[in-house]
């Protein structure tokens, strides 16, 4: 099988799948088990200045939201940073370390935006032997209403600031967490760069209320019939995530930044995804705390396997492999003409498609007597949402128009030269093509 | 326990106490609410569904099932009984498997449809437990309207216009309402007496008269009820039983397969009731089913279910055929009964296999001999007192359209009335369309 060992910002691991920084990485206790199980590496629980520790409250930390039969989809929490003592989570790490040498860890640092903080827990980090550290600017919830977290995340000026502070106290990598509460991405990212980080990891828990409870008229999770935002986060933010880290990858003042793609991952497929649009590495933390530590054994022999099929010797083989493909839509191909195409064989005549198009869409699926359906390609506009409905996986595909065939919906012959928005007739902005 | 499965002769008490109310509890038990969310999730909420179309009643399937998985059984069973009124009698005894779950686009997808009639189940007995009757009646209207026959067809009629503010005397020849529902159906099918409470849930619309041991012929003339009523409607059954037409009928341990199971459905002790050690039924229908498991169940040793047809052509459907099988009833197909055997009683069923061909069905002229101490005859039922200036077409009452006899006034349904399965389901859709158009009738609307 394809060898999984990854090199991420100069951190080397067995494998490209970390655990985020988060519950599952608070103590030994659970990151022993998490080697044991196979991951990569760990980002530890973010670490706090010296001192009192933060405490966390004592109801529910916790909403989600479900699909069909209760998978956990989506899961937003409202739990701070370590709430336990800096010097028994630095005594723990260099335990831990010194017994796995050959996985990552990585120390999530936050404290508040003055240079001697900084300085001093940068300090106290290296005495554990760790690997590098990552700065949290992404909790948007309790920490940002202190000033850290997001609060620092959504001001480029301040990422910068502490990156630069990180670099002139420590030798460590230094990887930056930015928060998607924010317009542009690029922007902190840009920040991160020219504050000297050494990569970006992306992206933390997005601003959210995952329910309301309508009998005490209060968000979820409710804490005495109050609720607070939370962090939202799984598979439900893989999107998001997605997108996110295809900007950095395909910005061009940000090219060569190390990502790690951080939003979702839940399986094999999904981390190739991420490592395909630039990310180094994925960080993982709801699949998890759903499945436990063994799902990695799936994501190893997944990613191998694909690996294999594809002929890639290295992680690095995949990486920003679909970069070149992100583009705008201003530069889609308007010549590539397809229609959607039903498996009669494959149909069980649901009629989901029907409904979806007769209703919502372009009237471009028939049905008969009988229960058959089929694609009028004279109204198909190839909208992809009878694909998207259909309970059958496919049974209903785009099937691409060749050159020189009619589009029944046009009646204009499918040109084989790419044009574009740009240079549309339509477009008041239009610039002839020379 | 004196007695056993191997007791000859017929007899009663042949198992214990507690393996006969094992054997007589609930046959699918009810789902209970993650198992519902689960069944619900299934649902692709398909447009136009075919299993509305495959439901006698027409429910809309769909919509109350998504009504179950967003957390409003409730809802969900307004839902079925706005079109089915015992639509908690037919998510226990609707032959599924032939009607929604058939059409369900997941058996087509993976031979597993969605449990329409457990979920049908659980959204009713939601309602029911709370004691809700989720309809009102209309506004009086004055017009008063004779149903004869509390079965389902009757039962529905009856409710959907007490609904439409019209009085109703409903009137039963049996002690209790219900029909088949009370005297029909297997006990496994409807434990814990929900017919009755069915009737009694569905009596609170108010409006609704019920007159118990009132039959047509003997107390009731149709004449009367026609001077007397505004409208009739006839939905009374079938209460006579098809003869054997084989030598030896009239010996001891011969019986009609509908009176064995009502006995069965009526009695308050099980272990009271006889059952012979070899048990023989014919037929091929639901009643032949019921008898024969229901036979196995009381203790019977050996219990035979003999069809003179092939498998194929047996009316109870596969899944009924598989129930008795796996309950220990041996099919016997392609069989007809010669002649029962026995001095006075019955010991031995002669039996004789047969061949369809262009005649028709003939014997071989090969016959085998069961030991039969119980012969249970499932062969159909037949309309009993035709009452007089009714036109009758294949042994039933003629309709048209909802119901219509061709004599103004009276209108007749259920498996009394031509067309239609003979299900609960099918009486209590001809029952609803019947009041339909009454009420179009009366109020010329």
């Amino acid at each position: 099988m394809a060898d999984l060992t990854t090199t991420f910002c100069g951190i080397t691991s067995p494998n490209p799948f970390w655990l985020a920084s988060a519950p599952p990485t608070d103590k030994e206790y659970n990151v022993r088990r998490a080697f044991e199980a196979g991951w990569g590496g760990v980002v530890w629980k973010t670490l706090g200045e010296e001192g009192p520790p933060i405490v966390n409250v004592n109801g529910p930390r916790y909403g989600a939201i479900w699909g069909a039969d209760r998978r956990l989809l989506g899961l937003n929490n409202i739990e701070l940073i370590t709430d336990r003592p800096l010097e028994v989570n630095l005594a723990e790490m260099t335990r831990v370390k010194k017994d796995w040498p050959d996985r990552a860890l990585i120390a999530s640092l936050m404290v508040p935006v003055n240079e001697d903080s900084w300085k001093a827990i940068l300090d106290r980090v290296l005495e554990t032997g760790c690997d590098g550290v990552e700065l949290n600017f992404g909790c948007p919830h309790g920490m940002s209403e202190r000033g850290m977290g997001s609060a620092v995340g959504q001001v480029p000026e301040y990422v910068q600031q502490v990156t630069e502070w990180c670099k002139k106290h420590s030798d460590l990598p230094v990887m930056v967490k930015l928060t998607p509460n924010i317009a542009d991405i690029r922007k902190p990212a840009q920040a991160a760069k020219d504050g000297g980080a050494d990569a970006v990891s992306l992206i933390n828990t997005i601003n959210s209320i995952t329910s309301v409870d309508l009998d005490l008229f209060a968000p979820e999770p409710t804490i005495d019939g109050k609720g607070a935002h939370g962090g939202y986060c799984g598979p439900a933010v893989k999107p998001i995530a997605l997108n996110m880290v295809a900007e950095i990858s395909r910005s061009p003042s940000l090219q060569g930044l190390p990502i790690s793609g951080i939003g979702g991952v839940t399986t094999w497929r999904d981390a190739a995804e991420f490592m395909a649009l630039g990310a180094g590495n994925v960080q993982v933390c709801t699949a998890a705390m759903t499945y436990g530590f063994k799902i990695v054994q799936e994501m190893i022999s997944g990613l191998g396997q694909y690996m294999d099929e594809k002929g890639f010797a290295s992680t690095a083989d995949l990486v920003g492999r679909a970069v070149p493909n992100c583009s705008d839509w201003q530069h889609l191909n308007l010549n590539y003409v397809t229609k959607a195409r039903i498996d009669q064989d494959a149909c069980i005549k649901c009629g989901r498609c029907y409904a979806a198009c007769e209703d919502t869409s372009h009237q471009a699926i028939s049905m008969s007597q009988d229960r058959t359906f089929e694609v009028i390609d004279a109204e198909c506009v190839a909208c992809n949402l009878c694909v998207n409905v259909c309970p059958v996986e496919g049974c209903i595909t785009m099937e691409e128009l060749s050159t020189g065939t009619v589009d029944e919906r046009t009646g204009k012959v499918v040109e084989g030269e790419y044009v574009n928005w740009t240079t549309h007739p339509n477009n008041p902005g239009a610039c002839a093509a020379e | 326990m004196t007695n056993s499965p191997m007791t000859p002769g017929v007899a009663p008490a042949r198992l214990a106490p507690e393996d006969l109310s094992a054997n007589f509890a609930d046959l699918h038990p009810p789902l209970d609410d993650h198992e519902a969310l689960v069944a619900a999730d299934r649902c692709y909420f398909c447009h136009d569904a075919p299993c509305i179309a495959a439901c006698p009643t027409g429910i809309d399937i769909p919509l109350f099932i998504r009504q179950i998985a967003t957390g409003t059984p409730e809802a969900a069973a307004k839902t079925i009984l706005d079109r089915n009124i015992l639509g908690g009698m037919c998510a226990r005894v609707c032959p599924t498997e032939t009607l929604c779950e058939e059409a369900c686009v997941r058996e087509l997808a993976e031979g597993k449809p969605v449990s329409i009639g457990q979920l049908q189940r659980y959204a009713t007995d939601t309602l029911m437990a709370a004691g809700v009757h989720p309809f009102t009646r209309a506004t009086p209207t004055g017009k008063r309207v004779a149903v004869v026959g509390a079965g389902p067809a009757g039962l529905s009629c009856a409710h959907r216009l007490a609904m439409k503010g019209h009085d109703v005397e409903l009137f039963d020849a049996r002690p209790k309402g219900g029909g088949l529902n009370e005297y029909g159906i297997a006990a496994y099918k409807s434990v814990n007496d929900f017919a009755g409470s069915e009737v009694e849930w569905l009596m609170q619309i108010g409006g609704v008269t019920l007159h118990t041991g009132k039959a047509l012929g003997r107390d009731l003339g149709l004449e009367a009820l026609k001077s007397d009523y505004d409208a009739v409607f006839l939905g009374m059954g079938l209460a006579g039983v098809n003869a054997l037409g084989a030598e030896g009928e009239d010996k001891e341990g011969v019986l009609d397969a509908v009176n064995f199971i009502a006995d069965l459905r009526q009695t308050d002790d099980l272990s009271a009731l006889p059952v012979g050690r070899n048990v023989v039924v014919i037929g091929g229908g639901m009643t032949a089913i019921d008898a024969a498991v229901q036979s196995k169940l009381l203790g019977a040793q050996n219990v035979t279910i003999l069809y003179r047809r092939s498998r194929a052509e047996m009316p109870a459907s596969r899944f009924e055929q598989d129930l008795a099988a796996a309950k220990g009833v041996r099919l016997v197909f392609n069989a007809r009964p010669v002649r029962i055997t026995g001095n006075g009683r019955a010991q031995g069923l002669e039996a004789e296999y047969t061949v369809s061909g262009p005649d028709g069905l003939t014997g071989t002229g090969e016959t085998f001999t069961l030991p039969a101490d119980q012969v249970l005859k499932a062969i159909g039922q037949t309309l009993d007192g035709v009452p007089e200036g009714l036109k009758i077409e294949g042994g039933k009452i003629a309709v048209s359209g909802a119901g219509r006899t061709g004599v103004a006034g009276i209108w007749a349904g259920g498996d009394c009335a031509q067309g239609g399965e003979d299900l609960t389901v099918a009486a209590v859709a001809e029952g609803r369309d019947a009041a339909e158009d009454i009420h179009q009738t009366l109020m010329g609307g």
